[in-house]
């Protein structure tokens, strides 16, 4: 079958590739492109690890055919630090230990930089709210909730 | 019909280890050229930190800062021998072995140091910060790195030390049947309260307070951050976690983790949590195995809670809302 060519901007950086029709864009990002923050879970839509930032909006790379990105603006968790510093969610999520197996852990961030970037400053509602597409199995959600309400925090008084 | 609240309480004690053909773990430890360790090791951190409280016992032993000592879990092929990660074994079998391994490695370091410093090694004290000095003599002293360079490049020792940490099998006594299956009990206490549905058979946790004596923390915020997800875990096997939850018909069961339920960050109860330090005869430092008993004691707490609520023994789970409202129409019809 002929390749397809997509482009599309990832973190920034213009990426071009050739694929399979029908490649996800999971299967581009982390096998094609070799960004492996987005974690494959279920492949179905329902774990939430594979979350991902395209044209602004919260998207699960498993279900999203690479084809459909042309064009596209795609944020990564691997593309939020910047200069080596890490951005505050991430960084709040490392103070509040709210990753232990680490396998969700880039799809929160996804989540709460979507949820942050609408809402600066959440509820706690409104945080389990956005969280709730994903899967966590070590944390018991409550340290990525507590992470998310002290990102929010600190970016409010940074902006104060 | 009504929503009926209930509290139940349960206590563990949850045993370090097992008891097969004896329970072993083997650590090797050496030092780089310029006084970095490294811990080699077969035991395998599943994200619950391992790597990190090794790291700590290594340098706690040898006496350098955290991040000079690196750990490698590589390859359970070429490396030492370890039973594996489970059991709550990690933090006590590979700590006591990697505890053994560094002080070997330490006396080689120090008798190094001794022929640098032209003294007795057993006059030499570190400082936990990179260097060897002499006790009540602090001013003659020589740096971790320039110790680890000599021993490689000049006296041609080698920094290292070799931990093997064996419980052995214990067999039952003929006459009693009296065993030592396991070591080094920790132990744990939840209060749950709940909310049932005596007419849909609905669950809802309202709170878990729990309180685990675990030995020593030796990383007070990591053990947290277990127990917090270990109790949301033990509520999540009392009511929700099953791989058959089609009864009776099996054909119609889940597939995958898509039909596997679990409680998302919209079902949390309020949880507590209470760490007592008590520390353990025969732990690395103090500690004992939380790993898995920090999912337990949670289990019969809500089902003693169900009980109080609403007055039936469920004795099987996950405790579903269907087997709430079966239970209820056998005690209805008695």
């Amino acid at each position: 079958m002929a390749k397809v060519p997509v482009q599309f901007t990832l973190n920034g950086a213009e990426k071009a590739e050739f694929i399979d029709s029908g490649t996800t864009l999971l299967h581009a990002l982390r096998d094609k492109i070799g960004d492996t923050s987005p974690k494959g879970g279920c492949h179905q839509g329902t774990c939430g690890g594979c979350s991902v930032i395209i044209d602004g909006e919260l998207r699960l790379s498993c279900l999203t055919l690479a084809e459909t990105c042309n064009g596209a603006a795609i944020t990564t968790a691997s593309g939020l630090s910047e200069g080596g510093v890490l951005h505050p969610l991430q960084r709040a999520f490392l103070d509040a230990f709210a990753t232990q197996c680490g396998f969700c852990t880039p799809g929160m961030i996804m989540a709460a930089t979507v949820l942050l970037d609408h809402t600066p400053n959440p509820s706690r509602d409104e945080v389990v709210e956005a969280l709730s597409g994903n899967i966590c199995r070590c944390t018991g959600y409550e340290p990525i909730i507590q992470a998310v309400l002290t990102a929010a925090r600190s970016n409010s008084q940074n902006a104060a | 019909m009504a929503i009926r609240r209930g509290r139940g309480v349960a206590a563990i004690n949850y045993p370090t280890g097992m008891n097969l053909g004896g329970d072993p773990t083997q650590a090797l430890v050496h030092s780089t050229p310029t006084g970095n360790f490294m811990v080699t090791l077969s035991s395998v951190d599943l994200g619950q930190g391992m790597k990190q409280i090794m790291a700590q016992i290594c340098a706690e032993t040898i006496g350098v800062p955290t991040d000079r000592v690196v750990v490698d879990t590589a390859d359970t092929d070429t490396g030492p021998h370890c039973m594996g990660t489970f059991a709550s074994r990690g933090t006590h079998r590979a700590g006591n072995a990697v505890i053994q391994a560094a002080r070997e490695a330490r006396q080689v370091m120090l008798e190094v140091a001794a022929e640098e410093l032209e003294v007795n090694a057993s006059d030499l004290e570190t400082d936990g910060q990179g260097n060897i000095l002499v006790k009540g003599a602090p001013q003659k002293s020589i740096s971790i790195f320039d110790v680890a360079l000599s021993a490689h490049f000049k006296r041609g020792r080698s920094i290292s030390g070799r931990g093997m940490f064996l419980i052995p099998r214990s067999y039952p006594e003929k006459e009693t049947g009296a065993m030592k299956p396991s070591t080094c009990y920790a132990h744990a206490c939840t209060v749950a309260e709940v909310e049932v549905d005596d007419e849909t058979g609905e669950v809802t946790v309202l709170t878990v307070k729990n309180v685990f004596e675990i030995g020593r923390a030796l990383n007070p915020k990591m053990v947290e951050q277990q127990l917090v997800g270990g109790s949301w875990m033990g509520v999540s096997h009392a009511l929700y976690e099953t791989t058959e939850p089609y009864y009776p018909n099996r054909d119609h069961g889940g597939t995958d983790f898509n039909q596997y339920l679990m409680p998302g960050p919209g079902d949390l109860a309020q949880t507590e949590i209470i760490v007592l330090e008590r520390p353990s005869a025969d732990g690395p430092y103090g500690a004992k195995g939380p790993g898995e008993m920090c999912a337990n004691p949670q289990i019969p707490a809500v089902a003693n809670a169900v009980f109080d609520a609403v007055g039936v023994r469920i004795d099987t789970l996950p405790i579903t809302p269907e087997r709430i409202l079966r239970a209820l129409k056998a005690q209805a019809s008695n």
